[in-house]
């Protein structure tokens, strides 16, 4: 099995799902020629051709809407957009449209559409390069929110995206396309959307997070009987994953890269406190980026969640 | 009934300058010899800064740079045309608009070395900070413009984008409403034939870009982007039409980017050297020095002051940002809010 990084097990993932049914085309800013500015789409031009590897004008809602009416009309289109910062154009398209198609329309049209866009600090970009914002997303009913944090479940993960009815935003960190490798298998499989992965098991404290976060929480933990769980998809999430997890260790620290307010660890705590609170022996504590514009490099490893920021919480809530 | 055309259009295209120096004595500005002086030391100077801007990137000095080589006449032309309190809505390939306008080359060095205080225009100089998404910032142009109009005042508004953002949604409900309150806005696309891997014609099936200002209800000319007579006198005619009522412009520069898109683009990858060796004759300043020699006004001294001068200037900037003490943590905060809430301050302290 070959090991590969993020960006080739995506790669993977698009070419296979290309090949397997010729309804799934590809479409955003220089995904053809080029190959996207992360190399994610390479080779796919020659192999699959113009039509379905779309270099599209410099136009996020065009592309999000042309995706729309692809997908309503029997195609299995996967937009790109460049980074995370510039989809907010695109949001009209995806909150207005993709998200309640099925719903409108009671049931008589649905929208088979993958948005995939990098997110996330990671690579010393400019202005906007570096958001995190999965939580708009997670607000809006009729739209799925996965986040990879390895090759291995990207591409797992993105051929359900391809294959799942309903529109996805697919979520890649940016620190993450080159900084792992692992054994990803050639050939077909596919990763539940909605499930969430217990990556360590243990008993006194559950520490949930995703994307890059998860890697930062990994090296928190160390020496500590931590459980942790990569959540994986955050809209639809895996309730029973987290209230099992927290049942058992009852202490819970969530670690996320996204300002704080409003963030989806407000989610989790909630639903924690609704469905497991005689089982908490503390308060859940969150880790996570603060309240304040994401700045640019200079500052930018002081916004995120570093794990001595993670430690120290795991430490406080051990106290409990 | 027969059928019957109501409308068609006409796209004019200025060249004054040509590549061997010579001018259209008809179409050329009155510039004194100390302005020609002046534009040839702003080429030179955001030449070098762009220069130096590659080099302190390659050295781990400078995040992304957006390189404008080759755009140099496009930039330093329409600023030259600007008034003191006009204001400048900028993209993020303007560097030799904010030189040319005056702005700390300091400060843009340390904007690109991902400090946010490179941002912070000096006081009096209406320059917005760099608009990183494409486009998005057309509409507020057209917003200043507006609060212009209703003041009154005698001043313009300069939107600078890239031919990329002439696709965008935000280009064109800008446009349309520049059009509708005839609004005193100039509106200057660098089409510079690439938006990173996307030729021009991928751009627009529109024969020009320039046509675009057609449909929204006010003229739209093209420009020989590296030709900076060319381009000032057409901002400087637009700017007074702005400044009298006559309503918007829509200034389409046609010239090239010499270099990859930004520091981490790779151009070979889809573009051919064949391209690049075609527009290396029509480079904007080794045109206005043909120009200046003909005329006297060039010497070969001239030009080791003029560099020697601009490296001054450029070694000086560069000290100046690396100089500065790094950002506080706690600016984060600053500038978010007004004033930072409870909850901002906690989070100041924890991190
Ligand atoms: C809304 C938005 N989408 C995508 C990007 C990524 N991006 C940065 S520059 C660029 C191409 C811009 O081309 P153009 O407008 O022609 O300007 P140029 O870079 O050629 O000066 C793209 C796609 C962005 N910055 N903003």
């Amino acid at each position: 099995m070959p090991a590969l990084n993020m960006v080739q097990a995506i790669n993977l993932a698009l070419r296979e799902e290309m090949r397997r049914d010729r309804s799934v085309v590809v479409l955003g800013e220089d995904v053809g020629k080029d190959g996207g500015v992360f190399r994610i789409t390479d080779g796919l031009l020659p192999e699959f051709g113009e039509e379905r590897v779309i270099d599209t004008p410099l136009s996020e809602s065009g592309i999000v809407g042309a995706a729309i009416g692809m997908a309503v009309n029997g195609m299995r289109p996967v937009a790109e957009i460049q980074f995370m910062g510039f989809i907010y154009p695109a949001i009209d398209q995806i909150f207005s449209h993709a998200a309640r198609i099925r719903s409108r329309s009671r049931g008589r049209f649905s929208c088979p559409l993958v948005v995939r866009t990098p997110y996330g600090i990671g690579i010393r970009s400019p202005e906007l390069h570096s958001e995190s914002s999965e939580a708009l997303f997670c607000h809006m009913p009729g739209i799925k929110v996965v986040v990879p944090s390895t090759p291995y479940n990207a591409k797992g993960l993105l051929a359900a995206a391809v294959r799942d009815p309903d529109p996805v935003i697919f979520l890649e960190s940016t620190r993450l396309y080159r900084l792992i490798r692992e054994e990803v298998p050639e050939g077909a499989y596919t990763l539940p959307l909605g499930k969430a992965r217990i990556v360590r098991e243990g008993k006194e404290v559950t520490v949930i997070s995703w994307g890059s976060m998860l890697h930062k929480t990994l090296q928190a933990v160390d020496g500590l009987d931590a459980e942790v769980i990569d959540l994986m998809t955050l809209n639809p999430f895996d309730e029973e994953t987290i209230t099992g997890s927290v049942k058992k260790t009852g202490r819970v620290v969530i670690v996320h890269e996204a300002p704080k307010t409003g963030g989806f660890g407000a989610e989790l705590s909630a639903t924690i406190a609704e469905d497991a609170m005689l089982f908490l022996k503390g308060p859940v504590l969150r880790v996570t980026g603060p309240d304040a514009v994401i700045p640019l490099p200079k500052l930018e490893e002081r916004y995120a969640p570093s794990p001595e920021r993670i430690r120290k919480a795991l430490e406080e809530i051990m106290r409990y | 009934m027969p059928e019957k055309t109501i409308e068609s259009i006409n796209i004019k295209r200025i060249e004054i300058l040509d590549q061997a120096g010579e001018t259209d004595e008809a179409l050329m500005p009155s510039l004194a010899e100390a302005d020609i002086r002046c534009l040839y030391e702003l080429l030179v100077l955001s030449r070098a800064f762009d220069q130096r801007a590659l080099s302190l990137q390659r050295e781990g000095r400078l995040g992304t740079y957006a390189s404008i080589l080759g755009q140099e006449a496009s930039q330093v032309g329409s600023a030259y045309a600007l008034e003191q309190q006009d204001w400048v809505f900028p993209s993020f390939r303007e560097t030799g608009v904010h030189i040319a306008r005056g702005y700390p080359a300091e400060l843009l060095f340390a904007y690109w070395a991902g400090d946010e205080r490179g941002m912070q225009a000096p006081e009096g100089l209406n320059i917005f900070p760099i608009s990183i998404a494409v486009g998005t910032h057309i509409p507020h142009a057209v917003g200043a413009a507006m609060a212009i109009k209703y003041r009154g005042e005698k001043t313009a508004v300069a939107a600078y984008f890239g031919d990329g953002a002439t696709s965008k949604g935000d280009f064109h409900e800008g446009f349309n409403m520049a059009g509708v309150y005839r609004l005193p806005v100039v509106f200057i696309c660098q089409n510079n034939q690439w938006a990173i891997s996307i030729p021009r014609e991928r751009q627009s099936a529109a024969r020009t870009l320039a046509q675009k200002a057609f449909a929204y209800g006010f003229e739209g000319i093209q420009v020989d982007g590296n030709d900076i007579f060319a381009v000032y006198k057409v901002t400087r005619d637009a700017l007074r039409k702005a400044r009298d009522g006559g309503g918007p412009t829509f200034i389409e520069c046609h010239t090239y980017r010499m270099a990859h898109h930004t520091t981490a683009d790779d151009s070979t990858r889809y573009r051919h050297d064949r391209e690049v060796e075609l527009w290396k004759p029509r480079d904007p300043l080794a045109r206005l020095q043909s120009f200046m020699e003909k005329k006297g006004l060039w010497t070969e001294q001239y030009r080791a002051e003029a560099e020697a001068r601009a490296r001054t200037i450029i070694d000086d900037a560069v000290k100046k940002a690396e100089a500065m003490p790094r950002p506080d943590p706690g600016d984060m905060f600053t500038y978010t809010y007004a004033a930072p809430s409870s909850r901002q301050r906690r989070q100041q302290g924890a991190l």
